[in-house]
């Protein structure tokens, strides 16, 4: 057996199904692997299509993501897709070629030094140089992407090894002395946190992402209904409590809802749950809830006390230390949803005074109706993807989602050009849901190129072009900020995005009046197969409600949320 | 600012100084110095890492973040438990017959030694607590200094417990 071959058997022993990828000079041997394999692999267009597909592979499905690239400019154009599953924790070994080990480190065709530009990128990542690491260092590279705080790890392979004869035998453990992947939580710090809840009269649950991660969904949920506390998200804790959850309140933060901005504010108790504090979540960190007790339920020691400083830290996997709550909470015999309910209902009517809303203006498509009318003509399993941009903040409103890893987009990066590819991604692993998108004119154009792929492996995704002919979250800004300059954000709209699709060898559709939301848009949704859906709305729109840069959650700017 | 001397254990693996000075510059802490060497285990290697911070709080991310790094395989903060820190220094400075006499007399007080003497110059070579070798260097100011090559910090706990069992 050859390295190339021996990389794919060890994929095969992690259970990976479909790899996503281009080849190139540096990985011509592992390519004749997969050739002669048979190995299920998707071409994209372009490496970052491969690794934001990737990307939305491992979101939808929770399994480790799989990439292949070339070596030199391959491998850096996976750099975008690395960072973004970096910061939001997500799943990928990237196995990319590196030149022949007798030209590292000469300047040669196509060298780059991988290992150096991914490290501050990477949860982890190698070099190998001998074919005989190549097992040890495959098994542990699923290891570190897929267990404690997830993340990619970059594995850098010199051409010769992949030609390199092997004894293969694959290790049944990992030996790493410094990380175990396993982060038991500590029954103090729960029964702290318990004795909190019991002494708080106003407390509100803080949903992360690594709720999603971890796939404790179902224990949070449990705790809400224990505690019949009011809910509200993060952008990536989306769907951890389904949409029509009585007291969730959409998530929170810089496009947040009100409701979701003032129970922050307002709360005696914050229970934060696998979420990193972000700047855009939090607002102004000093009058970040003011009134709270902040408590911390986090996996990532490094993240206690890094942007927010926490009052109690509950340390230790989700998986872990949830259900120990829950039952600790439990014992308790206290009947905290009658405590808590005025609070609850002083919350929901809050919400239901401010909900996400738009104003109608003639026969114009508003995005805010787009996104309602296509949540309403999705069946609760559908996963929508975002790319980037006002659009996404809509859809982060608008769209309901019910289930985690059903809300895919990139938040801690915020990635123009990760919705298509990751789209495509997520109806691979997921071929039961249906995939939509919802991206921008501005996003789209960063990876279009996937459409080919999309229509050469008729990959159903309905992908949803939020058309206003600008870049609408920077021409926001330039609106509210920069006097309503529009510094090289207008897209004159001369591409036809329509006959985009069709040239690429999907169909495509316009939208341009409200009324096809109930006549035409329908049908589209209905029929198979991918399709492009462009739709016309105003220039001038902004996403609110807001909260500008640099303020506190409760200085939000209303706006459209007004009734 | 204070500063800390952390003893870092980490895997003896090509690419490790990479993660850690790569962790120390993107997260940007600052650090006065760092120093990396073998030890009692072939397969491990200790960086002493003295690093200047402005609260606990940010000690703490220093320490966390490091020690999210797969390599890293212990931490241990040497300047909360009694422990002997030392940093090498070697000066070379302008010396002739006139000031060679002198130059030796503050070498013993310090006890420090030379270990190179030419016509026109001596290397002083000191080992001990940095403020020591601050001392010497700033008494040695007098005279024209031509070069200073400093280890940085390395530190050992008292009694027998080594840090890998901290």
């Amino acid at each position: 057996m050859n390295g190339a071959q021996a990389v794919l058997e060890s994929l095969k022993k992690e259970g990976v199904d479909v790899v996503f990828g281009y080849p190139g000079g540096a990985v011509l041997t592992l390519y004749d692997a997969v050739y002669k394999m048979k190995f299920p692999h998707i071409l994209t267009r372009h490496e970052q299509g491969a690794i934001h597909a990737a990307d939305g592979y491992a979101r939808a499905t929770g399994k480790v993501g799989v990439v292949f690239a070339t070596s030199g400019p391959g491998a850096t154009n996976l750099i975008t897709g690395i960072a973004t599953a970096c910061t939001d924790s997500v799943p990928l070994v990237c196995i990319t070629g590196q030149v022949a080990n007798p030209y590292i480190g000469k300047d040669s065709f196509q060298e780059a030094d991988i290992f150096g530009i991914t490290t501050p990128i990477t949860k982890h990542n190698y070099l190998v140089k001998d074919v005989k690491e190549l097992p040890r260092v495959l098994k542990e590279a699923f290891f570190i992407a897929n267990t404690g705080r997830k993340g990619p790890v970059v594995i850098d392979v010199a051409k010769d090894v992949f030609d390199a004869k092997i004894d293969y035998e694959y290790p049944e453990t990992v030996n790493l002395r410094g990380y175990s992947g396993v982060y038991d939580g500590n029954d103090k710090e729960i029964a702290a946190a318990v004795e909190a809840v019991q002494k708080a009269e106003r407390p509100l649950i803080f949903a992360g992402g690594g709720i999603v991660s971890s796939n404790t969904a179902a224990e949070v949920q449990k705790l809400a209904k224990k505690l019949g506390v009011p809910v509200t998200s993060t952008l990536l804790g989306l769907g951890t409590v389904p949409a029509d959850t009585e007291g969730f309140l959409g998530f929170a933060g810089m496009h947040g809802s009100y409701a979701a901005n003032m129970a922050i504010q307002k709360c005696d108790l914050l229970l934060c749950i696998g979420m990193r504090f972000s700047d855009r979540v939090t607002g102004r960190v000093d009058g970040f809830a003011p009134k709270a007790k902040i408590i911390h339920f986090e996996l990532d020691r490094a993240e206690i006390n890094k942007n927010v400083t926490a009052d109690l830290k509950v340390l230790g996997d989700l998986r872990w230390t949830l259900p120990r709550f829950n039952k600790k909470l439990s014992a308790t015999k206290e009947k905290f949803a009658e405590k808590f309910k005025g609070w609850k209902d002083e919350v929901i009517k809050m919400h239901e005074e401010h909900p996400f809303s738009y104003v109608e203006n003639g026969d114009v498509i508003k995005p805010g109706a787009l996104i309602k009318r296509i949540s309403e003509l999705s069946d609760k399993d559908t996963i929508a993807v975002t790319d980037v941009g006002q659009h996404q903040m809509w859809a982060a409103q608008f769209f309901d989602v019910y289930k985690p890893r059903h809300f895919l987009t990139s938040g801690g990066q915020g990635t123009m050009g990760y919705g298509l590819p990751a789209a495509m991604g997520a109806k691979v692993g997921a071929p039961d849901s249906k995939v939509v998108l919802f991206t921008g004119d501005g996003s789209i154009m960063m990876n279009c190129q996937e459409f080919a792929t999309i229509a050469d492996n008729d990959i159903d995704v309905k992908v949803v072009i939020v058309h206003n002919c600008i870049l609408g979250m920077v021409g926001q800004w330039q609106r509210l900020f920069y006097n309503h300059h529009y510094s090289q954000s207008e897209l004159k709209g001369k591409t036809d995005f329509v006959k985009l699709a069709e040239a690429m060898g999907l169909k495509g559709y316009r939208l341009t009046k409200k009324e096809e939301l109930d006549t035409v848009l329908p049908k589209i949704m209905a029929e198979q197969g991918p399709a492009l859906i462009d739709v016309l709305i105003p220039e001038e729109e902004d996403v609110l409600p807001m909260v500008p840069g640099g303020k506190r959650l409760d200085q939000m700017v209303l706006g459209g949320s007004k009734k | 600012m204070k500063k800390y001397l952390l003893a870092v254990l980490v895997d003896n693996k090509p690419g490790v100084l990479t993660h850690v000075s790569g962790l120390i510059s993107r997260r940007a802490f600052n650090i006065e110095s760092i120093s990396a060497g073998y030890t009692e285990e072939p397969e491990v290697t200790r960086i002493n890492i003295v690093v200047s911070v402005e609260s606990k709080n940010e000690l703490d991310q220093v320490v966390t973040q490091l020690g999210k790094l797969i390599d890293v395989i212990k931490i241990v903060n040497l300047s909360e438990v009694d422990s002997i820190e030392r940093e090498l220094v070697m000066i070379k400075v302008r010396a002739d017959k006139s000031n060679r006499a002198e130059l030796i007399d503050i070498v013993n007080i310090f006890r420090a030694n030379i270990v190179d003497v030419s016509q026109e110059n001596v290397v002083i070579e000191l080992t001990g607590q940095q403020s020591k070798i601050d001392g010497i260097i700033e008494v040695l100011s007098e005279y024209e200094i031509i070069e200073i090559a400093r280890t940085g910090s390395i530190a050992l706990s008292r009694g027998p417990v080594p840090v890998k069992q901290m």
